[in-house]
């Protein structure tokens, strides 16, 4: 493949600029590699961040010619062959150095979801039984690597700052996972609405555009909760029906049949 | 080594994608602002929205509640109508479709994105620094979408009538291009309405243990299975009730003829 131009950001929370380099591109490598022989033959304080180099810790996240994407799962013949690959870091996090971020505030955020409550066991060895079909809905969530592309990617956090009233898309993924789980007897609805701002997000779909590991975002985990949302809170006959009908959580029914899960 | 500086907040427009990020938009704001200026010509026509001879009426116009043709359910145009103001039997009944996909999950991110650019693509900078979203009034309206779908459902099946009205002609059954467009019609609209996110939910979506209830599970697979390509349905169901719309309309007018295949 030859020489291949990278046009890579070099600084800190208070300054920086993009640096050029060139690497030698072999066959089959991808950003990362290049970006690692950058800092073994001319660069060796780039700082980066990466772990596995197989797409599946999600440290490696950056904005490669101006797209989030995993630098370990890009690789260099996808990219316009000829032209300069620019490398930035994700940009709704503070930056710390060169292309690594802040993403602490995620941690933290977590934490303020309400975690996954399962009903009491179903067997005296503490497990329960749940059906495949049911588990299958919500193993599309539990695919997530947190690379946060997601969040950087989505307009409410990037380009409006709304950190402290909307939990972005990987945590309303994370909300339908436990929200969904028949195991679950929890309730995040009304906190899904008031306190992790579901109502910010606009449906762009942006954040499934991104998602490494073709989790539908904005599909199958944020219209479904905003579904729910409306059920509560903005449908004047479910509402009613909710007076009416007690709420059936799944905390309160009886196992059903089907593939036995170990809990 | 030439050193680039890079832009803190990106202004409007500003990015560092390579790709023709403008595109999608501008296409969606070409076909959904064309749409919306011929549906609402056709609307204020009041008239050629069905074909004599045949049982073709034009979707923009069904249900016709009052009106000349005599596809009307209630007669000619109510007496109680303001004489200086022209009638036109569409505007009783359009406001159920166009309020169904102006509050359609699908369109809404593709409207907010091509006409408000918030974005205008993703990972584009936008125009404004003020953002509230879907989060408070006014947008929080559009909460209401399951109430036009109910009304959607009711005109497919409405719609569906009409197509099987439009195989009988005055000699008795029949097939024309007119029925076929029609029908195509008819099923692009099922495809689209039958794929809504908030069908989606009610049919099942809204239960964790899905497998309890083997009907609502049906009806869910059903509903993702169209579901997953919703904006394809949305596109195609779009562009052929306008075109259905402009056949009745040439046909009614004399400048096509409607050709009979049986
Ligand atoms: S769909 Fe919603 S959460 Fe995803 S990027 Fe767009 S605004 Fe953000
Ligand atoms: S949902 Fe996808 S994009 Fe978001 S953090 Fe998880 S893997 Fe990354
Ligand atoms: S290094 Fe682990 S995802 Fe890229
Ligand atoms: S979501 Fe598109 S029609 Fe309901």
């Amino acid at each position: 493949m030859g020489q291949v131009t990278l046009k890579v950001w070099r600084g800190n929370s208070e300054s920086g600029q993009f640096q050029e380099y060139t690497a030698e591109a072999g066959e089959g490598m991808v950003v990362l590699d290049a970006v690692h022989q950058v800092q073994a033959t001319q660069a060796p304080d780039l700082a980066c961040r990466w772990n596995c180099k197989a797409g599946k810790c999600g440290s490696c996240s950056a904005e490669i010619n101006g797209k989030p994407r995993l630098m370990c799962m890009t690789r260099l013949d996808d990219l316009p062959p000829g032209e300069v690959i620019t490398v930035e870091p994700m940009r709704t996090f503070p930056l710390m150095k060169d292309l690594v971020t802040d993403v602490g505030w995620n941690y933290e955020v977590k934490k303020q979801i309400a975690p996954f409550a399962p009903r009491k066991a179903d067997h005296r060895d503490g497990t329960w039984k749940m059906h495949q079909d049911d588990a299958d809905r919500v193993q599309e969530f539990r695919k997530c690597i947190e690379c946060y592309l997601c969040q950087d990617v989505c307009h409410v956090l990037r380009d409006h700052h709304k950190h402290d009233q909307f939990v972005g898309p990987r945590f309303l993924v994370h909300l339908a996972q436990v929200e969904m789980n028949p195991l679950d007897t929890g309730d995040r609805i009304a906190d899904t609405k008031n306190k992790h701002g579901i109502g910010y997000c606009n449906i762009t779909k942006c954040c499934t555009n991104v998602c490494p590991e073709g989790i539908t975002i904005t599909d199958n985990a944020i219209i479904p909760l905003k579904e729910r949302v409306v059920d509560e809170h903005y449908d004047p006959v479910m509402m009613l029906l909710r007076l009416v009908l007690p709420k059936k959580k799944s905390g309160q029914r009886s196992a059903v049949s089907g593939q036995e899960t170990h809990g | 080594m030439a050193a680039v500086s890079l832009p803190l907040a990106r202004k409007f427009g500003e990015t560092a994608r390579r790709d023709r990020w403008w595109l999608t938009p501008l296409l969606v704001v070409a076909g959904f602002g064309s749409f919306i200026v011929y549906a609402t010509w056709a609307a204020l026509q009041g008239q050629h929205y069905w074909v004599n001879g045949t049982n073709y009426l034009s979707p923009f116009y069904s249900p016709e509640l009052w009106g000349n043709s005599p596809h009307a359910w209630f007669g000619k145009s109510p007496s109680w109508w303001p004489a200086w103001l022209p009638y036109s039997p569409a505007i009783f009944i359009l406001w159920a479709p166009a309020g169904f996909r102006m509050t359609c999950y699908y369109y809404r991110g593709a409207y907010y994105k091509a006409f408000w650019a918030d974005p205008p693509a993703c990972s584009v900078g936008e125009p404004r620094k003020g953002y509230i979203g879907e989060s408070n009034w006014p947008l929080r309206i559009q909460n209401i979408h399951r109430y036009f779908l109910y009304v959607a459902v009711l005109f497919i099946f409405l719609l569906a009538w009409d197509a099987l009205q439009a195989f009988r002609f005055a000699d008795g059954f029949g097939i024309g291009v007119g029925t076929l467009v029609l029908c195509v019609n008819v099923v692009l609209l099922a495809g689209y309405t039958f794929g809504c996110h908030s069908l989606r939910h009610l049919v099942g979506g809204r239960k964790d243990c899905l497998s309890e209830s083997p009907g609502c599970k049906a009806m869910h697979t059903g509903c993702s299975a169209l579901n997953r390509k919703h904006g394809l349905w949305a596109w195609m169901s779009l562009f052929s009730v306008m075109f259905a719309d402009v056949y009745v309309r040439l046909c009614s007018m004399g400048i096509w003829k409607d050709i009979r295949l049986i």
